[in-house]
């Protein structure tokens, strides 16, 4: 049900870098990226911006699949994200997952870990406000 | 410190950045500089869109376009081309950029301490005045002495 969604959840830009689903987890979809050219910065290591737009569509796949649950629907808007960068993303797939932390009206505070190895040793984690506007027509 | 003593030129390393990479393919290209302060041009693509049947520019490449700024900056303002990393980065995400219009991202490197940099910078479509994107990070220089660019 929510699986085929899928396509839906995903921006262009998230579809151009290479994020895709890689599973449900409890009602959450867990984002996933192949480390390959498109996220490289430094060699053999994530560039801050991939590990950040990895973060950043974890968040709104997050935010989206529950507006979903609750046949909501909006325009996501991006407020604001920080990230903090915990230790270097080696050359292996990384994942993401997002959580709601509140889901107002109009806007969403959220939180996101990325990982690669072990879900408990997270290489960033964001904060994120996102704006829920109203589709035109 | 005059233009002839610098040894990081920000015109003559950007286009190696962008041959490679996330920049590369971001496809970022440089676009002004300063002592302390980088400016590099994110040209408009249509794949980079953040939502299916908008005509706006995902939140994503402005963040990778002021992350790869604040980095140059941050060479620029300690004229070394060490290894350093992102630690903290907040963008404010203040408005959209105009559809078809590239993204400029400047940055600009006002503290330097001997293991940690900070930076402020903008993202704008054209007029600086009107951002439309703040951003504020921390990068952490990497302790290892290992070079931050390979040979080939």
């Amino acid at each position: 049900m929510t699986d085929a969604r899928e396509p839906d959840a995903l921006t262009p830009y998230a579809r151009s870098l290479g994020i895709t689903l890689h599973e449900w987890d409890g009602g959450i979809p867990v984002m996933t990226v192949a480390f390959d050219d498109t996220v490289e910065g430094r060699p053999q290591h994530y560039h801050g911006g991939a590990t950040g737009g990895l973060l950043e569509t974890a968040g709104y796949a997050a935010l989206r699949a529950e507006l979903d649950r609750l046949g909501r629907d909006a325009v996501l808007k991006p407020i604001n994200i920080t990230v903090q960068y915990l230790a270097a993303g080696k050359s292996r797939a990384s994942f993401a997952k997002g959580r709601i932390t509140k889901l107002g009206r109009r806007s969403a505070n959220l939180t996101v870990e990325a990982w690669q190895d072990d879900p408990s040793r997270p290489i960033a984690t964001a904060v994120m406000n996102v704006l829920m506007a109203e589709r035109d027509g | 410190m005059t233009e002839q003593t610098r040894k990081f030129d920000p015109a003559a390393a950007a286009p190696f950045f962008a041959s490679r990479g996330h920049s590369g393919w971001l496809g970022l290209k440089y676009s002004h500089h300063g002592d302390d302060w980088v400016e590099l041009e994110l040209p408009w693509r249509e794949d980079l869109l953040g939502e299916e049947g908008q005509k706006v520019l995902a939140s994503g490449p402005i963040l990778s376009l002021m992350d790869m700024a604040s980095g140059m900056a941050i060479w620029r303002a300690m004229d070394d081309f060490t290894a350093i990393a992102t630690l903290d980065l907040r963008v404010d995400y203040v408005r959209p950029a105009r559809e078809g219009a590239s993204v400029f991202g400047r940055s600009q490197c006002y503290r330097l301490t001997r293991s940690a940099a900070f930076v402020r910078g903008v993202a704008h479509d054209g007029d600086i005045d009107d951002p439309v994107a703040h951003i504020q990070a921390v990068f952490m220089k990497i302790a290892s002495k290992a070079p931050v660019m390979l040979d080939d």
